[in-house]
């Protein structure tokens, strides 16, 4: 009676095989971990290089001397390539404070509450029409979104909003409004839907009609997420760049009206790096703009994962 | 007070349900935002086809731009966006679905590294696309391309815009797509095929390639494409790293730098001198962008409700 | 999740591990049974662990070669558990602890140097729903053959020819080899991947209730091939029927919330059992 393996190949060194085998495993082993690092080494590459060519702004003297973060928060006025640079952040801050307000609140309220019509009053064949309309919107590049904010979009709403300009804040926050709407609507479906039936049935089942069930049952559990969902629509508003650049008018004027022309920290960047000299003040202080965007969008980011665990140990733990 | 006593001072509860005018304004209005998404993506994309159909003729998508870009076509540009994606592909597929492979079959859950890759992976997502554009031209034209230049004595060759940076830096930007999507589509492989796999004594990358990338395929396949409908579509990215206002040739090094449908829409639209003359070609550009994105996120979102039917019903 | 049985017998409770080896449930020689044969798979004091709830209490057993021994028990009591612990297929299973001696033949399983892929080609499975590749019927048998190197087609082709006759199911496929496996039926399926264990020669054949998702016909024949295959093959089945177990065993572990409550002859199980548990289950009193 045998007991070993009966030889599969004659004459074949198994041991010899099997060595080779081993030494194969580890060395794909280690490129997939090589590929899985590359994630890690884009973010730390993009934070390095980022904050790298903004340095000078904090340690360079002679940048310092003509950029410098006292100016920038004290300097009313952003007039970079004037006899005497002036770079002065406030203009750029109302610019984009105004064009993303503008954009939540026209995108929020919309993105929400169809969310809540797709999943709690739509019958599927209208969901049906909906959802692929969400996936179409998503896919317009930005830059055609920035193109209808600039072509169309600015030549409907200056008769009605009587702005003395064709490009302003509302016109690009509406643009922008447009291009967020999918990932506001995205993210809250998920979490509706993530809500268990279980929920819907116990409400309906006491009497309650399907709205009151909607907002007093689904929109509460399903709350971090619709918070997950704001909070990632807010930080692609903060960052998008051609949107902005294309329907704002570019103005770097401080004023409070959402009428008037702006301009956002991702538009300043992209309408100026290409013609900067580079290691310049005006360079550094483009990719110091940079910075702070990233940082910004990183913590909302961060906040918006925050919620999503919330929603997941809350639904799990009911 | 007994419990009778207490019951007595109770009026009966209404059974019968009030004209419910909260109700019905509120669904109405969920209904009406609904309906605002669905006209407001007609209105953009009729308004699109209806001006730009006119253009889009064989002439158009073959020519090039000529007397200041109010004539001719945008064939350079549909080359340059082919090429960048074609590159970007090469790129980034292999690191990503390596990556993937990697979190979903390899690493350890609980592990700092794998940790770390997935904090990287969710981060990555939410960078501003204009922060990209930032790090490709302080990192690979200042950095990799300046360097490579001094080390072999060049002239300026690598460090300037170029397709292949641009190329690179798209493929970071859509990086966490294909991971994401990847790993989604290993998790559509059930438990018993590994099980079966390595019950025969298969090494672990035997299952990955023999059984399980394979069956993943679509849903690698998926990504991959979703990411090159994204890549033809962003712009802030290229911006310093590699796309031309105008070029009288078609670039043939990937040093070169190249037309781009996305940039071309962004500079006829915003640096024409003429605007009127401009625009029937800006109408065509764009029609042509958005039919190249659209077509590509069909065939992507089929194999994905393809994938997630497969899935649903093994679940 | 498990109920505390009231009155633990005191035979399978173990004796601390400094202590000589342990008297582990050693069958009693049956006189029905071909005489002595060896041990081929043996646990010894296994303890395993799923997070913090124990799946396997003290579990020793020592598994003689080229016979059918079937292990029994209401479900969760660790049977599989205890099945998939002998080619380490527990090991794809996140937090999972497992203390004791495990040996097939003479390799110790759990040592941190057994090379896993190996004892899983000495060591082969048979799983309860039948999971061929979406690949053709000649590729799932190869498919093992393939992953060690075997590229000559002509051998790959003998070979695939002698695992399905073995599996007795060439005559039913061999005119529609390249058809996709997903096509046969259920029962064929799982002969399928008995053929596919069977390919890469292993000499242990481990069947995680291998009929649970089949029809009586279907049953009956793998309980057939299970009899034919015991000449070549030294084979634990799992299963939760006890009329299958007395078909096709020569010998029966009776198992109850992680701990191994009785092994011996399937004859003498089946009519004069020695612990009242057994006898419990047996006779259908729970379970």
């Amino acid at each position: 009676m045998t007991t070993g393996s009966r030889p599969l190949r004659p004459g074949h060194d198994a041991a010899a095989f099997r060595r080779h085998q081993i030494l194969r495993e580890n060395v794909i082993a280690w490129i997939l971990r090589g590929c899985a690092f590359s994630a890690v080494a884009g973010l730390l590459l993009i934070v390095l290089f980022v904050f790298k060519e903004a340095w000078p702004i904090l340690g360079d003297r002679v940048t310092q001397q003509e950029a410098n973060l006292a100016g920038f928060f004290s300097q009313p006025l952003w007039q970079p390539v004037s006899e005497t640079p002036k770079y002065g952040f406030t203009p750029l801050f109302a610019g984009t404070i105004k064009v993303v307000l503008v954009s939540m609140l026209f995108a929020v309220p919309i993105g929400v509450l169809a969310a809540l019509f797709a999943t709690e009053f739509a019958s599927p064949r209208l969901r049906e029409i909906l959802k692929p309309c969400i996936e179409l919107l998503a896919g317009i590049p930005s830059v055609v979104l920035g193109f209808f904010g600039l072509m169309v979009l600015a030549s409907w709403l200056q008769p009605i909003t009587h702005a003395p300009v064709r490009l302003n804040a509302f016109n690009a926050g509406i643009a922008l409004g447009l291009g967020i709407i999918p990932t506001v609507f995205t993210v809250c479906e998920d979490a509706l839907r993530a809500v268990p039936k279980s929920f819907r049935e116990a409400s309906l089942a006491l009497g309650a009609t399907p709205w009151q069930t909607a907002w007093n049952v689904a929109l509460p559990a399903a709350s971090a997420g619709v918070g997950a969902g704001v909070l990632l629509g807010l930080a692609r508003a903060v960052g998008e760049t051609m949107i902005v650049l294309m329907a704002s008018g570019n103005a770097a004027i401080t004023s409070g009206d959402v009428f008037d022309s702006a301009r956002t920290f991702s538009a300043t960047i992209a309408a100026e790096l290409a013609e900067v000299v580079v290691g310049s003040p005006h360079y550094a202080t483009l990719f110091f703009l940079g910075a702070l965007l990233f940082l910004l969008t990183f913590f909302i980011n961060v906040a918006a994962g925050a919620f999503v665990d919330r929603l997941r140990r809350k639904l799990a733990g009911a | 007070m007994t419990t009778d006593a207490l019951r007595a001072t109770l009026r009966p509860l209404k059974k019968s349900r009030p004209f419910d005018l909260a109700g019905l304004s509120f669904t109405a209005l969920s209904g009406f935002a609904a309906f605002l998404i669905v006209a407001m993506v007609a209105v953009i994309l009729g308004d699109v086809v209806i001006h730009g159909a006119g253009t889009v003729t064989w002439e158009f998508l073959s020519a090039a731009p000529k007397e200041g870009m109010t004539k001719g076509g945008i064939f350079p540009a549909i080359y340059g966006t082919v090429l960048l994606v074609v590159l970007m592909t090469v790129a980034l597929v292999p690191f990503g679905v390596g990556a993937a492979v990697y979190l979903h079959e390899y690493a350890r859950p609980d592990a700092w590294f794998t940790r770390a890759v997935r904090f990287a992976v969710a981060n990555l997502a939410g960078v501003p696309s204009i922060v990209y554009g930032l790090f490709g031209l302080g990192f690979f034209i200042h950095f990799i391309g300046g360097s490579v230049d001094r080390a072999l004595g060049l002239d300026v060759v690598f460090g300037q815009p170029a397709l292949m940076w641009a190329a690179l830096t798209l493929a970071l930007l859509n990086l966490p797509v294909v991971i994401v999507t990847t790993e989604e589509a290993l998790r559509t492989v059930p438990r018993e095929m590994r099980e079966a796999s390595l019950g025969l004594g298969a090494t672990r990358w035997q299952m990955v390639r023999h059984v399980l990338l394979p069956q993943a395929m679509p849903g690698i396949l998926t990504g991959a494409i979703l990411s090159v409908s994204r890549g033809a579509g962003e712009v802030a990215p290229i911006l310093f790293t590699g796309a031309a206002y105008y070029l009288p040739f078609l670039p043939h090094s990937p040093t070169d730098q190249f037309m781009e449908l996305g940039y071309h829409v962004f500079v006829l639209a915003t640096q024409s001198p003429d605007i009127d003359a401009t625009k029937p070609l800006l109408y065509g550009t764009v029609l042509v962008l958005l039919l190249i994105t659209f077509l590509l996120n069909i065939t992507a979102i089929l194999l994905r409700a393809r994938l997630r039917a497969q899935l649903a019903g093994r679940s | 999740m498990t109920v505390q049985t009231p009155e633990r017998p005191a035979v399978t409770q173990e004796p601390p591990r400094a202590t000589p080896p342990p008297p582990t449930v050693r069958a009693q020689q049956p006189e029905t049974a071909e005489g002595a044969s060896p041990t081929h798979l043996s646990a010894r004091g296994l303890d395993l662990f799923y997070g913090a709830h124990q799946a396997l209490k003290k579990v020793s057993i020592e598994i003689p070669s080229h016979s059918v021994t079937a292990i029994i028990g209401p479900s969760g009591c660790g049977k599989s558990t205890l099945l998939r612990s002998f080619n380490r297929m527990n090991d794809l299973i996140p937090n999972v602890r497992i203390m004791g001696e495990l040996r097939v033949s003479d390799i110790d399983i759990l040592a941190a140097t057994t090379d896993v892929v190996e004892l899983r080609r000495r060591v082969g499975m048979v799983f309860q729903r039948p999971n061929p590749f979406p690949k053709s019927i000649f590729e799932n048998v190869a498919f093992g053959l393939r992953m060690l190197g075997l590229k000559d087609r002509n051998e790959l082709e003998i070979r695939v020819e002698d695992s399905l006759r073995r599996a007795a199911l060439w005559d039913e496929v061999k005119d529609r080899l390249d058809r996709s496996a997903m096509a046969l039926s259920g029962g064929q399926q799982q002969r399928l991947c008995i053929a596919r264990s069977l390919a890469v020669e292993p000499e242990v054949l481990l069947m995680d209730e291998p009929a649970s998702a089949l029809d009586p016909t279907a049953t009956a024949r793998i309980e057939e091939l299970v009899l034919d295959l015991k000449a070549r093959y030294t084979i634990v089945v799992v299963t939760h029927n006890m009329q299958q177990a007395a078909r096709i065993s020569d010998r029966t572990a009776f198992m109850l919330q992680g701990e191994l409550i009785e092994f011996d002859d399937t004859r003498r199980m089946f009519t004069s059992p020695h612990q009242k548990l057994t006898e419990d289950y047996i006779t259908g009193r729970f379970g």
